[in-house]
């Protein structure tokens, strides 16, 4: 607040334009976020991902999991796009066949991670005192194991595949969603109408599911999104650690790795499924900060 | 200020108690019986029975955990089931070239990261703005075993510049070290950014600017200070980015450290290594943030006097 | 022959926000004479502290920007100087005062380097002369334990204390023009009149000019000699501060004056002007005082009326005294 007055000038600015058109919260989220070109193409790029997840195995030219001994570590031309595999296999088709993999793993583990965080949060917030101090100690706890540890930890008891991965991911995340609805739920807890509704003599039930969890669900769209990102490359490190998905399948991470000892003659296995995931994350990243700077004011420049 | 010191370091017994408590029950979580894993497939019920003796696996549970505690102290953590060494020994030799490649990391991250965070911040929605924003979410979004086996390819393999991998000398740490730091230069570089930016909307900014002071000095003498305090707890939250991260660098760069010490274990199932590991890397994370809530105090004048 | 300090003539501050311009200052003319105290005023968002950044050109973070006028100090353009030529200005020959005494100081450093920065960049002391001179300048401004101030950090302070050291920090290397933007608002109103006495005595003992903004006619009425009265971007009224408060014109300072409690008068007759300042999209196309007024007229809907003298050096914008002629022209 360098200067109220020209604040109050920008403050009339966005009122005025408010009262002009009365739109609804969807329509005036759409017209900010049209604004954000480069989330705006970020989206595009997720759901096209989507569509290729979905058809992944319709669409690929060649068979992800057929060895071809006869075309080996072929570098990329118009039969292979990326080239081929150790096992003469088209890396092309076989990203395409990942897609669906790597994205299932993103959202699914992010997702069970965002509801027992979402949970813990609400409850903490909402109860507070000895329910709070319990659920946010346990959060420090697992926060204190730094980043991927806390997930090849839990990958040491139950062992490698793509499951436990999104176990290990889930776990990972909870953490972090609860102490960020728990942050946002306090703020909307002590609203007025929270504190109103909550003298009118609501059940608790109630009153966290239909008041509080709808003021926090901007915060967790925009987490959700965010974290979608780093669930793709924690999956991703694991499975390139031998922790994760397991040959042949055509994970990202996996195939990646394969491609490890082939790197000073054919760098073209490694390069093309790095790519994959790099652009996957970076579209994720960047559609999140489209979606933090238009529903969350508060970070917004 | 020393009030604050002993207000933080009674704050994280807790925490440090939940932790311990954790790894303790990482052991007993493991489906299976601990006492046949250490004796091994092919080991008597008599073998297993004796190996329960000696790990106290026989013990109430308490007097386990109370076992476990003072051999930490001890420096007694078990042996390895791989080699039968002491764990102690194990991690001891790996320590140093961990902390060496974490640390150099962090240290070109962070310095790189602020000016990037920093010119961003003052060229606002001009080109140096957008390319180092631009730059930062390809950062946070690049895998980084991927950029490190880009950087062997041009660099040692193409080029022959630098070592493919391993610890030779100190050209060894370069390539680690931009791997390993790229993302938390990235996230350094961001959270700076907008925490200046806020900073330079304050109304000291003004008085710096109405008292004649130049561009530079209000922006590094009195902005940057202020916007480091809560880049400064970020950062500590990035240091345990980087121990997670140096495990598969490490892996990738063939590094002699406690990251693929980790990962070699868990494909042997080494547990009592695997558990000291994990107890190792959240006490480091455990103190770094300590050091890293003494300096906000001393950035901080308001904390020093509350 | 007065000397003229600072003269802003026809000063147009435009913003260019995402629904298009705001005129903050729209053709605003002020002059500052040596020795004299003029008081600018009006309520919250009428243009005044914009005049005063557009002064020291610090629109810097703002996306303000001075479309059109001239500013002119001791007969030098301001608009036309350099950003390098500005700062050396700025602190030095015209300080500032600002609103928020709480947060105006920088939190991360001592009071006494703050002080000592501006002191170093202007008067080139070095530290030892600098740190004295910071000290005898808390003294100054009535600071008790001057010595040890300077050794602490602002969140030590008091928010009259702080305004205390803002004012030291301003008077540091003897500026000839002082602006004041709301110097005791955020103040209580004790410290506020202990503030106003010492912005008196720094005036009365020396022949500096000083540009106070306010919205409060009660500290207009202690400091200042002439009044100009703002509003919606423009000036509608400027006199000698008696002419003001004895003889009011424009139907906005009679509301001005008119919500003010005297001493003596009955509470419940205490008048406040219906409605708000108009925001920039619903700006009128005549008087932008009109839809406010009781006796806003037809031509107060169709045309704005220009700045004229009323008699001497008393101006208004108001149609209720222009030549009737011109009226019947629109």
């Amino acid at each position: 607040m360098a200067n109220p007055e020209t604040a109050e000038v920008a403050a009339k600015v966005t009122l005025s334009s408010e009262s002009v058109e009365k739109s609804s919260p969807i329509k005036e989220f759409w017209k900010k976020f049209k604004k954000q070109r480069l989330a705006m193409v970020s989206g595009i790029f997720v759901f096209l991902l989507i569509i290729i997840a979905i058809f992944g195995p319709a669409i690929a030219p060649y068979s992800s999991e057929e060895p071809d001994y006869v075309n080996v570590l072929q570098g990329s031309s118009w039969e292979h796009l990326a080239g081929t595999d150790a096992f003469g296999r088209d890396i092309f088709s076989r990203i395409i066949v990942g897609t669906r993999i790597s994205l299932f793993v993103g959202t699914i583990s992010v997702l069970l991670g965002a509801v027992v965080g979402t949970v813990l949060g609400l409850i903490s917030a909402f109860y507070g005192r000895w329910v709070d101090s319990i659920i946010m100690r346990i959060c420090d706890v697992l926060f204190a194991f730094p980043g991927i540890l806390l997930a090849i930890g839990i990958i040491a008891i139950l062992g490698p595949g793509l499951g436990n991965v999104i176990i290990a991911i889930s776990i990972f995340n909870i953490p972090n969603f609860a102490r960020i609805v728990r942050g946002s739920a306090l703020s909307v807890k002590s609203t007025v109408y929270v504190e109103a509704t909550k003298s009118i003599g609501a059940k608790n039930g109630r009153l966290i599911w239909k008041h509080i969890f709808p003021g926090t669900a901007s915060s967790i769209i925009v987490n959700f999104t965010m974290r979608i990102g780093t669930a793709i490359l924690t999956a991703a490190s694991l499975s390139f650690l031998g922790l994760g998905a397991q040959p042949p399948t055509p994970e990202w991470g996996a195939m990646l790795s394969n491609g490890r000892d082939y790197l000073s003659t054919s760098p073209h296995v490694t390069f093309y499924p790095g790519l994959a995931i790099f652009l996957t994350v970076l579209a994720f990243n960047l559609l999140g900060d489209g979606l933090r700077d238009t529903l969350d004011p508060k970070i917004k420049d | 200020m020393l009030r604050y010191v002993i207000k933080r370091l009674i704050g994280i017994i807790p925490i440090l108690f939940f932790v311990s408590i954790f790894i303790f029950l990482f052991v007993h979580l493991i489906p299976g019986d601990p006492a046949r894993l250490v004796a091994g497939q092919d080991a008597t019920l008599q073998d297993v029975e004796v190996v329960r003796q000696e790990l106290g696996l026989n013990q109430p549970i308490h007097i386990q955990y109370f076992n476990f505690i003072s051999g930490i102290f001890q420096g007694d953590v078990g042996s390895s089931i791989k080699t039968g060494r002491p764990v102690f020994d194990e991690i001891a030799s790996r320590f140093m070239p961990t902390f060496w490649l974490t640390f150099w990391s962090m240290i070109w991250a962070v310095m790189v990261g602020l000016l990037i965070g920093v010119i961003s911040a003052t060229k606002r929605n001009k080109w140096q703005d957008y390319l180092g924003m631009f730059g930062a979410v390809s950062g946070i979004s690049m895998p980084s075993f991927w950029m490190g086996l880009l950087l062997i390819q041009v660099f040692a393999v193409q080029l022959g510049w630098l070592p493919v991998g391993g610890l030779e000398s100190w050209q060894s740490y370069i390539l680690p070290s931009i791997t390993l730091g790229s993302g938390v230069a990235a996230v350094v570089a961001r959270f700076s950014r907008s925490s200046l930016m806020d900073i330079l909307k304050d109304d000291y900014i003004r008085t710096g600017r109405a008292k004649g002071l130049n561009e530079h000095k209000v922006v590094w003498g009195h902005g940057l200070k202020n916007a480091m305090i809560p880049v400064v707890t970020m950062t500590g939250l990035q240091f345990g980015f980087l121990l997670g991260g140096s495990i598969v660098i490490e892996t990738v760069f063939s590094w002699p450290g406690l990251g693929r010490l980790l990962i070699d274990s868990v494909a042997f199932r080494d547990y009592p290594v695997i558990q000291a590991e994990m107890l190792l890397f959240a006490l480091e994370f455990i103190l770094i943030n300590l050091i890293v809530d003494l300096i906000y105090g001393f950035l901080n004048p308001q904390i020093r006097y509350d | 022959m007065t000397e003229k300090m600072l003269e802003i003539t026809n000063l147009k501050t435009y913003f260019h926000g995402d629904d298009g311009v705001v005129k903050a200052v729209d053709g605003v003319t002020i002059t500052v004479n040596k020795g004299e105290t003029v008081g600018v005023v009006g309520e919250s968002g009428c243009g005044k502290s914009v005049t005063s950044l557009s002064v020291m050109r610090l629109l810097h973070d703002t996306p303000g920007e001075i479309v059109d006028g001239s500013i002119t100090f001791e007969g030098k353009s301001l608009l036309d100087l350099s950003e390098k030529e500005m700062r050396m200005i700025r602190g030095n020959e015209i300080a500032m005062i600002f609103q928020e005494p709480m947060t105006s100081l920088n939190p991360v450093y001592k009071i006494g380097k703050q002080l000592e920065e501006v002191i170093k960049l202007h008067l080139h002391y070095d530290k030892k002369e600098a740190r004295n001179h910071a000290v005898n300048m808390l003294k100054l401004v009535g600071l008790p334990r001057a010595e040890d101030v300077v050794n602490e950090y602002p969140h030590q302070l008091s928010g009259g204390m702080r305004q205390r050291v803002m004012i030291a920090m301003a008077m540091a290397c003897n500026p000839k023009l002082l602006i004041a933007d709301e110097p005791t608002t955020a103040l209580d109103v004790t410290i506020q009149a202990q503030i106003l006495d010492l912005m008196r005595k720094l005036r009365d003992e020396s022949e500096r000019s000083i540009m106070l903004i306010t919205h409060d006619l009660g500290v207009v009425a202690e400091m200042c000699d002439r009044v100009v009265v703002m509003y919606a971007g423009e000036v509608v009224e400027e006199a000698d501060v008696l002419s003001i408060f004895e003889n009011p014109k424009h139907p906005y300072t009679k509301g001005l004056l008119g919500s003010v409690p005297k001493l003596g008068q009955d509470l419940e007759k205490l008048d406040s002007i219906p409605g708000n300042v108009p925001t920039p999209a619903n700006m009128p196309k005549g008087c932008k005082f009109a839809p406010r007024c009781e006796f806003a007229m037809d031509v107060c809907w169709k045309k704005d009326p220009s700045l004229l003298a009323t008699n001497g050096n008393h101006t208004c914008r108001c149609w209720l005294y222009q030549d009737q002629e011109k009226i019947l022209e629109v």
